[in-house]
């Protein structure tokens, strides 16, 4: 999809400013900003509910990433071609039209390659719909930029999501099961059940811990990053 | 009727929308400042989750499930559109809501004003979405059960946004380490009121 989704907007682009270039300062701002300073998940607050139903499993949480930056750049490159006969008073449920039919493909791509995962996803891939995350990168940027920058203000907000999720993914399978992507790096002989001294964390593997790992991440990440830092 | 009354408490405790699925997430934070702004968008979302899950169980039961398009003929019998329920779902949210908020402005103008912004931000609130397609996972054997079922996860919903409200509204006047102010000691507290919320869990109904 991704080959046949760039090749459009370059031309458009081309043809109306040639002086821009394709990776211009302000396009790789795009990309780059919301990994840090505008991250979607920790600074826009979009996207949470997801993030944080779905990181007991990295695998999970990979598919996940995958599956939004699919729909965000489809989205985003959709609605921007289209951003000028959208009405503006019916445009909600256009939005909303676009994301429902690429999450509908994206849903049958996964329940056709990878079943196990789209069934411990459940109701989560349908959920994308209405990630607050797709619908506002939909009103705040493809609405009103051309669709090479929306493209690339996809695949940034969707980095930004998809690393937040990887790393909470990472804490919870690492403390929770021992295992990171289905790998055990703590040997069976040290567990207690088989007479070690370790302990799995279950504690972890509950939904309310996903919560406070992202809290601490936010702590982090607004210590290091002191222009973050909210007033109440 | 005691199974639904069972339904309706089990989607107020146990499996409650915030604390057990984390389903409608980014209203809760964004809208949870004052206790105020916390009831209204609280009530809306029970006032649309008790409308619109029944219709999608309608719209599920009828239209959508495999062998749902019986009543039409014998010809039909075999269709299956589940595939098409995202759409046809959200579609019936949206619409909805959009039908809810010009019923409220005409005979309910005082609840109008009180609820006017919050209901078009509730056609993208994912726990509306979520307890349609909870609804159609759990497969609710009848129409009664389903609304009991979007009932009580928006009592559930609109709990647990009132309690972060009246904590934040609290949280003001404690020395709350600079970085985690705002967004990140909501986070935690979230959590460990989901820890609390977890005690409900072994109760069988």
């Amino acid at each position: 999809m991704s080959t046949e989704v760039k090749a459009a907007p370059e031309t458009a682009v081309a043809a109306k400013e040639p002086s821009e270039p394709l990776f211009s300062k302000k396009n790789k701002l795009l990309l780059t900003d919301p990994l840090n300073d505008s991250n979607p998940i920790t600074v826009q607050v979009l996207g949470i509910c997801s993030a944080l139903a779905i990181t007991v499993q990295v695998k999970q949480a990979v598919v996940m990433s995958i599956s939004v930056l699919a729909v965000m750049i489809g989205g985003n490159l959709i609605i921007s071609l289209i951003r000028n006969i959208i009405p503006s008073r019916i445009r909600i449920i256009v939005q909303l039209v676009v994301v429902a039919s690429l999450v509908i493909l994206v849903d049958q791509v996964l329940k056709a390659y990878v079943y196990d995962v789209s069934k411990a996803l459940s109701v989560f891939v349908g959920l994308i719909i209405t990630n607050c995350i797709i619908m506002g990168r939909l009103e705040a940027f493809a609405l009103a930029n051309k669709p090479w920058p929306s493209i690339l203000d996809a695949i940034g907000n969707a980095m930004g999501y998809a690393w937040i999720l990887i790393a909470v993914a990472v804490v919870r399978e690492a403390f929770g099961s021992g295992s990171i992507m289905g790998w055990n790096f703590i040997p069976d002989a040290w567990l207690i059940t088989n007479g070690g001294f370790y302990a799995h964390n279950n504690m972890m593997i509950l939904p309310p811990m996903a919560l406070i790992v992202v809290g601490i991440i936010i702590w982090i990440q607004r210590a290091k990053n002191t222009a973050l830092i909210e007033e109440h | 009727m005691l199974e639904l009354v069972n339904i309706f408490v089990k989607g107020i405790f146990i499996e409650n929308m915030i604390f057990a699925y984390f389903l409608g997430m980014c209203s809760y934070l964004a809208v949870s400042k004052t206790v105020k702004t916390g009831v209204g968008l609280g009530f809306a979302v029970i006032f649309v989750l008790g409308i619109t899950v029944p219709v999608n169980y309608l719209l599920e039961n009828y239209v959508l499930k495999e062998g749902a398009l019986a009543w039409l003929g014998d010809d039909f019998a075999a269709i299956d559109l589940s595939f098409l329920s995202f759409i046809m779902f959200i579609a019936i949210i949206a619409s909805m809501v959009q039908l809810v908020e010009m019923a409220v402005e005409k005979f309910a103008p005082a609840l109008y004003g009180a609820l006017g912004i919050f209901l078009p931000l509730i056609a993208v609130n994912c726990s509306i979405l979520g307890g349609a397609l909870f609804m159609q996972d759990r497969q609710y054997s009848t129409i009664a059960e389903a609304t009991s079922f979007g009932l009580g996860s928006g009592v559930g919903w609109f709990l647990a946004i009132v309690a972060i409200a009246a904590i934040r509204e609290k949280i003001r006047y404690s020395n709350v380490p600079a970085p985690l102010r705002g967004l990140g000691i909501t986070f935690i507290i979230t959590g460990l009121m989901g820890v609390a919320f977890m005690a409900f869990m072994g109760i069988e109904l």
